[in-house]
């Protein structure tokens, strides 16, 4: 008997393959989980239309959920209603995300303007220092922006507020 | 639906790969980062496009975006326009300039177009214009930073942004024109004003830098280029021939 919660569990172990702690469940991306005797349905928010990382994603998923005893055929969908939003972030993966050395955006931030007001730009995960800059609007990836850190002197990424 | 999905495909797949020719090339290393990014949101959009008229019955998704000859394009043609003399792999000498008019007259308009789609009665393309949107928040705001800041930067930095806006301004109309799409339940706006409210939106920041308006673009393309109509210049011939060469040397590669 396949149950949601044991589906759940194991995406768990599923990763971000660009941000390696952190499991898409953590990035909120996971929308809903469908089981039906032996058959699984996962349906997944993409970060971004066109992340690279999805096909890899789709992949780990249906690897991972096709060893969970009792499940025999998997389908991981990918649904743009909802749209995913920064403010899915769990809490684990905003942690998760700051030792990565990633900032994560403040919960509730979606649609809000896109450069932070002066009283509220990130601290750096690094040191902690609220003494941060925007460096460039757009990252290394299509959800992350780059700042520096005149604390600690350090550039740092911060996952765009969508 | 399908003529309004190949503009908005069309128009993506154009202008990511006009930006993607900015790598190595911009103007500093934060840009060329900032555009390899801008390009593969529009290329990922395009794609997302091309599914929807793949399940729609059209054809395989590849086979639309690399496959389709010129004449049965229809990107806007201002979107195929090279990014300056020369070519990426042959002196290239891009005007950064026409760079930034150019993608903050698109990205406006594709801004307006997508809170019209949000509205659309076809489901899969309201949800997809819902998605989109919230990236190209992003490009609006990284090309209007960088209109102010060439027109307020040096004497030879606003010298070329006028004369970017000069060589952009004829082709914007084009931006406009519906083409094989009637206005109607899945777009519910007619092409004058979509032209009028991008103007209204367009003219507060000629008028905050001090820059002559160069007046609101009638929705009307150039004669004989209506990219909306499979009408293109010999420019996008090229741009089809370098984007296919992989997909057509060697069909069903996986990399």
């Amino acid at each position: 008997m396949v149950t949601e919660g044991a589906i759940w569990a194991a995406l768990a172990d599923v990763r971000d393959p660009e941000i390696p702690p952190v499991s898409i469940v953590d990035m909120g991306m996971v929308h809903r989980v469908t089981v039906a005797g032996p058959r699984v349905r996962v349906e997944i928010m993409p970060t971004f239309v066109g992340c690279p990382a999805l096909e890899i994603i789709r992949r780990d998923a249906e690897d991972r959920l096709r060893a969970v005893p009792g499940v025999e055929e998997v389908e991981v969908a990918f649904v743009l209603d909802p749209p995913w939003s920064s403010d899915r972030i769990t809490a684990e993966g905003r942690r998760r995300l700051r030792s990565f050395g990633i900032a994560p955006p403040p919960p509730g931030s979606a649609g809000a303007p896109l450069l932070p007001a002066p009283e509220e730009v990130p601290a750096c995960p690094y040191c902690g220092s609220t003494d941060t800059h925007l460096e460039n609007l757009f990252g290394p990836t299509a959800c992350r922006s780059i700042y520096y850190c005149d604390g600690c002197r350090q550039p740092f990424e911060r996952m765009k507020r969508v | 639906m399908i003529a309004l999905l190949y503009q908005l495909a069309d128009d993506e797949l154009v202008i990511g790969h006009r930006d993607s020719e900015w790598l190595g090339l911009a103007p500093h290393i934060e840009e060329d980062v900032a555009f390899s990014s801008i390009a593969q949101d529009e290329v990922g959009h395009a794609a997302l496009f091309f599914r929807l008229l793949e399940e729609l019955g059209q054809g395989r998704a590849d086979d639309l975006a690399f496959l389709r000859p010129a004449g049965r394009r229809r990107n806007a043609v201002l979107l195929e326009r090279p990014n300056g003399p020369g070519t990426y792999l042959d002196e290239p000498r891009f005007d950064w300039a026409y760079t930034v008019v150019r993608r903050l007259a698109y990205d406006l308009f594709d801004a307006i177009r997508l809170e019209v789609l949000c509205s659309s009665s076809y489901a899969p393309l309201a949800q997809a214009a819902a998605k989109v949107r919230r990236e190209e928040r992003y490009h609006l705001l990284h090309h209007t930073t960088w209109f102010r800041r060439l027109a307020t930067g040096t004497d030879e930095s606003r010298r070329r942004l006028e004369a970017a806006v000069a060589a952009v301004w004829p082709d914007v109309g084009g931006l406009f024109t519906p083409g094989e799409v009637a206005p109607g339940p899945h777009f519910p706006v007619r092409p004058d004003e979509l032209a009028g409210r991008w103007a209204e939106r367009m003219a507060p920041l000629f008028a905050e830098v001090g820059l002559t308006w160069p007046g609101r673009p009638e929705s009307a393309a150039a004669p004989g280029a209506d990219g909306r109509l499979g009408q293109h210049t010999p420019d996008l011939e090229g741009l089809l021939s370098t984007m296919g060469e992989v997909y057509r040397t060697a069909p069903g590669a996986a990399w």
